[in-house]
């Protein structure tokens, strides 16, 4: 049942060093995407989600570089609808093989240890591995036609001619759902809607098949009834091309809904991973429990105006606590353990982990 | 589905009281003007051009004490006297003194052109010395002083510091002056500016439609058109028979009538954001007349974006007066301002026997320089939100 | 874009007309007159007008009729004549004197707008990418260094290192065996050996402020979300560079033409009065000083004409660069 891992992120950190000092925005991050499967990453705001999306691509905004860690990406032996440029042969990756998933997997290749402005991430980007953004408002390059942005992605990748590449493109419009997709071919973003524009954006992601969508909050800026329909086209799609699905999000329904899998993360760390399912109906970490508590239940009764918050405030990010970083506003904090070591992950079961001092064992 | 965003949880569990919350406002408000000048101290160059302007102000106050002479008088026998350079210390027997001195001058006639040049003599020795009793003045039309900071300490002979005009006069004195005039006619057109600026950018941005568009065309219109042609028609129409006093203030106003424009766009970016917020709502809806509310709260509310929108528009004003008065076509002696002085250096014949003359310039370079660090300084610090 | 076009066209016709009543309050400012002055100065060169031409005059300017009236007379004989009025200190029509000069004028600032051009736009470039590299606060030092320097002042400099250390004239457009000879390409190819002095000298302080300008809308750019679409595609960032954030920050870049020509064809009048060429700025302030005002006022207006229709073409630019304005 369990699908091949695709990607692997190992103690990754990301810091940014700025005049006031360094902002360790993702601090020993470890988990694991499995093709052809959702992953939703969850966390208040500023807990290094995007920085750890981005840290995949190597497009981590300066002065942020990854400091430490690995991100092996297990590149799946595929081809579908096009032909690679480049033989896989002449990729000077590490190359050895993976035995659990041989027939499926050809190679891996630590992303973090690529240059950021080399030629082996650039052809990752958007051809392997793409990604779609929060506001497709500004996306996109506001002077420049949908189309020559789409087809720039597919003749950056494939071998196809630029009239080879439109009909591509406008092929990858319709299915992402935008009416009379020839036509709009030619139109500029700011004639589009937002709903349309993130579709703009989904197809231009789609357009090299990759292997990896990563999806970074892709339905905050768009009304209620378009994030349904743009979750249900991510859906479709994933169905249909087989990709898998990094999909960052702040909303609990959203992962309800979508994820196969669920990472936790407070502070630029993960405190707890698993399955959807153990992760709803058996949370573990002091943190996801209070996450989960503050969902407001139908039936539930009516006069509890307030949702269960958390207690506190996030720490600000020179300033970071000792030991377990959610400590300071925890309801189980031990006093003397938890300020003073920062917890390790504890596995739970195959893919359960929680990084929580209270289910050490003894 | 469950629409709960993380994002929204809120940090804290009960709302803060009313009272906390003003305790909290006045803390910002007053920290407000303490949080600019950390922001702008942080800024070495704006600290640099803020001295150096302060200093040039100074300047400008003191003018009749730190000026060897007055700036009108004529000798004839020192026409284009070069510079004399000032020395502290005299070698004597004994080593070096404390006693200041400048060498003298002898003439040179060139035989070919029979014209007569000044050639400094090393021979030759003038005593010089600090706060000296020279030509008598009204300290800023007061009171009779004959104190100078630095001079001859013989009234009969002069000193050219920085050389001396065709007409023997000397230019660090006329230039002196010339500080007070140049810096405050940049003062006063920005007043003058900022009262045009602030009241019709202002209604621009306050009232919006139709009033805003036509104000807007207004100033695209005079944005549009060269300014110097036009100040120089504009100048050219004074007449010439006006009092000194009354053509540097016909000067200030045709230079500020052109000059609003910058400051008026400043000011109604600033209303036309500030229109919609909350507080001026409230006092709108309370019944305060137009006037009172732009006044006592929206001008309050982007101050210090003026302070350095104004302070930036001074160095425009100043170069506008540099070269319309370098053109004759601005301010006219007596009166002394840093382009007067630069209309001797019009020919090259003089720059080239007279390369001096062209010193006026590097005090508007300096005032210009300054004015422009200082201002933007000023401009980042004013504004919170950038980096 | 047709329609755009026209809007633009239309628009012009009332900044046209304004610039014209400027004009005509700039001939109107000094007291009394211009036939007065003329009698006078006349009178005061022995000479005697008849009174037959002074009548004749009287007529042709509508002098004694209120002014509205002036002003159209004037206005009629532009636009129908080609007649902008006499010269007084020439004794000839302005019409005459002006066209020559105009045509330099253009020439020179036209000339300048291409070098401040093309000094700040990769300077501009360079400033924001490298932000904080010695090049970049090289760029700004001298940046704010050509802005406090007024362009009259560097002519002088420029003059005097030229004639001190070169013993050399910078003045001028042409050499003296071309100046009274007719256009021939000789002539052009001496136009620009000469042209290069004056176009740097007036180009400074623009050149200081587009860079400046060029470097903050880079920097505005470079921060925004497409430029990580961008590079998320896999562009290689050379590429990526100038497809998207430099493209994208060319359009202001072009629309300051609207406030960079005035101060071009200003500094252009003021250089050329000093280095004394043979465009509008010294025949202007010469008219100024002896309140020749038909010829002033009609330098003015054509200065001021030329600027607006350069602007105009800059809109254009901007239209055909940013589908945005196109479309609107
Ligand atoms: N360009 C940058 N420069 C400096 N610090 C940065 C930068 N980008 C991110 N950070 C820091 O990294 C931390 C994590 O940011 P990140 O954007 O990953 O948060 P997030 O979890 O995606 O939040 P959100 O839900 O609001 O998108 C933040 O504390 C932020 O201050
Ligand atoms: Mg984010």
């Amino acid at each position: 049942m369990e699908s091949p891992i695709l990607i692997e992120i190992r103690n990754l950190k990301t810091h940014f060093y700025l005049d006031e000092g360094t902002v360790q925005a993702v601090n020993g991050v470890d988990f694991t995407i499995h093709q052809h499967k959702t992953l939703c990453v969850v966390g208040e705001s500023g807990c290094g989600k995007s920085v750890t999306a981005r840290s995949i691509l190597q497009i981590v905004d300066q002065p942020g570089r990854i400091v430490e860690g690995e991100i092996l990406y297990h590149r799946p032996d595929r081809l579908a609808a096009f032909s690679r440029r480049d033989a896989m042969s002449n990729e000077n990756g590490s190359n050895d093989s993976n035995d659990s998933n041989g027939s499926e997997t050809t190679e891996i290749i630590d992303l973090a240890a690529l240059n950021p402005r080399g030629r082996e991430i650039r052809e990752i980007r958007g051809q392997d591995i793409s990604m779609i953004f929060q506001e497709p408002m500004t996306s996109l390059s506001p002077i420049h036609t949908v189309g020559n942005q789409i087809t720039e992605a597919i003749t950056l990748h494939t071998d196809l001619l630029e009239d080879e590449a439109k009909e591509h493109a406008i092929e990858l419009l319709r299915r992402v759902g935008i009416p009379r997709p020839d036509e709009r071919f030619d139109t500029y973003p700011f004639e589009l809607s937002g709903g349309m524009r993130q579709r703009v954006m989904i197809a231009m992601a789609l357009s090299c098949n990759p292997a990896l969508l990563i999806a970074d909050e892709p339905t905050t800026a768009v009304d209620v009834t378009t994030q349904a329909q743009i979750l249900e086209l991510l859906e479709e799609l994933q169905d249909e091309f087989g990709m898998a699905i990094m999909l960052i999000t702040h909303d609990l329904g959203v992962v309800a809904e979508m994820a196969d899998d669920v990472v936790v993360m407070y502070l630029g760390q993960v405190v707890e991973r698993g399955d959807v399912d153990s992760i709803f109906h058996d949370p573990k970490h002091p943190y996801t429990q209070a996450l989960l508590k503050s969902i407001p239940r139908l039936g539930v009764s009516r006069n509890r105006q307030r949702l269960d918050s958390i207690r506190g405030m996030v720490p600000d990010p020179y300033n970071r606590p000792t030991g377990c970083m959610f400590g300071p506003r925890c309801d189980h904090f031990m006093p003397g353990r938890c300020d003073a070591v920062n917890p390790p992950a504890i596995q739970l079961g195959p893919e359960r982990e929680v990084n929580c001092l209270l289910y050490e064992e003894e | 589905m469950a629409v709960t965003d993380v994002k929204t949880l809120s940090p804290e569990a009960v709302a803060p009281g009313a009272a906390e919350a003003e305790i909290e406002s006045s803390v910002s408000v007053a920290s407000q003007w303490q949080l600019m000048w950390w922001k702008f101290r942080k800024h070495r160059m704006a600290m640099a051009g803020g001295i150096v302007t302060l200093i040039i102000y100074a300047i400008a106050l003191f003018v009749e004490f730190l000026a060897p002479s007055s700036p009108g008088v004529i000798r004839a026998d020192y026409t284009w006297a070069p510079p004399q350079r000032l020395h502290f210390f005299r070698q004597t027997d004994e080593g070096m003194r404390w006693d200041p001195y400048v060498n003298g001058y002898k003439v040179e006639i060139d035989p070919e052109a029979l014209k007569r040049t000044f050639v400094i003599d090393e021979e030759q020795v003038v005593d010089a010395g600090f706060f000296v009793k020279g030509e008598p003045y009204e300290m800023w039309g007061l009171w009779e002083m004959d104190l100078h900071f630095v001079g001859s300490t013989d009234p009969e002979v002069p000193i050219y510091f920085l050389g001396a005009d065709r007409m023997g006069r000397d230019l660090l004195s006329s230039m002196i002056y010339g500080t007070r005039v140049s810096m405050s006619i940049g003062l006063l057109g920005v007043f003058m500016s900022f009262f045009l600026g602030i009241m019709l950018g202002g209604v621009s941005g306050f009232y919006g439609g139709t009033v805003d568009n036509l104000i807007q065309r207004i100033i695209e219109f005079i944005r549009s058109i060269p300014t110097i042609p036009l100040w120089m028609g504009l100048a050219a129409a004074l007449p010439t028979d006006w009092p000194p006093l009354r053509i540097y203030f016909g000067i200030t106003i045709i230079l500020s009538f052109i000059g609003w424009t910058g400051l008026a766009r400043v000011v109604r970016g600033r209303f036309l954001s500030l229109r919609t917020e909350d507080f001026v709502m409230a006092a709108r809806l309370d019944g305060a007349n137009e006037v009172t509310t732009i006044w006592r709260h929206m001008v309050p509310s982007f101050f210090s974006h003026i302070i350095a929108s104004l302070t930036l528009s001074i160095p425009g004003m100043i170069l506008a007066e540099t070269s319309l008065s370098f053109l004759g076509l601005g301010l006219r002696r007596p009166v002394v301002s840093w382009g007067v002085l630069l209309q001797e250096a019009q020919n090259i014949r003089s720059v080239a026997t007279a390369p001096w003359l062209l010193i006026p310039g590097l005090a508007v370079l300096v005032a210009v320089l300054a004015l422009n660090f200082f201002g933007d300084g000023l401009r980042d610090a004013a504004d919170p939100y950038n980096r | 874009m047709l329609q755009f076009l026209l809007r633009r066209l239309l628009y012009m016709i009332p900044t046209m007309i304004a610039i014209s009543i400027v004009a005509f309050v700039i001939i109107q400012l000094p007291p009394g007159d211009f036939l007065t002055t003329m009698v006078a100065s006349m009178a005061a060169q022995g000479e005697d007008m008849d009174q037959s031409a002074m009548r004749a005059l009287e007529e042709q300017y509508g002098l004694g009729q209120p002014v509205h009236i002036q002003y159209l007379k004037w206005m009629q004989g532009i636009l129908f004549r080609g007649d902008f009025g006499d010269s007084f200190g020439w004794n000839k029509p302005v019409s005459d004197l002006v066209w020559s000069r105009l045509a330099l004028t253009f020439v020179l600032s036209l000339a300048s707008l291409l070098f401040v051009w093309a000094v700040a736009f990769p300077i501009g470039i360079y400033s924001a990418v490298k932000q904080y590299s010695i090049g970049d606060y090289f760029a700004t030092f001298i940046g704010f260094l050509g802005l406090a320097t007024p362009n009259f002042l560097l002519a002088l400099i420029l003059m005097y290192i030229a004639f001190k250390f070169f013993n050399q004239s910078v003045g001028g457009l042409f050499s003296p065996e071309y100046t009274e000879a007719p256009w021939s390409w000789g002539k052009v190819a001496d136009l620009f050996a000469h042209l290069w002095v004056p176009v740097v000298i007036i180009g400074t302080a623009g050149t200081a402020s587009l860079i400046r300008i060029m470097r903050a809308n880079l920097l505005d750019e470079l921060r925004k979300p497409y430029v990580v679409t961008a590079r998320a595609k896999g562009l290689p960032e050379w590429r990526l560079l100038f497809k998207y954030p430099v493209r994208i920050a060319l359009n202001p870049f072009v629309s300051t033409v609207g406030w960079v020509l005035p101060t071009l064809v200003s500094g252009a009048a003021i250089v050329s009065i000093v280095l004394s060429l043979p465009t509008t700025g010294p025949l202007l302030i010469r008219a100024l000083l002896q309140q020749d005002m038909y010829l002033a006022a009609s330098f003015i207006m054509l200065l001021s004409i030329l600027t607006v229709i350069g602007t105009l073409v800059s809109d254009l630019l901007l239209a055909w660069l940013d589908p945005r304005i196109r479309m609107e």
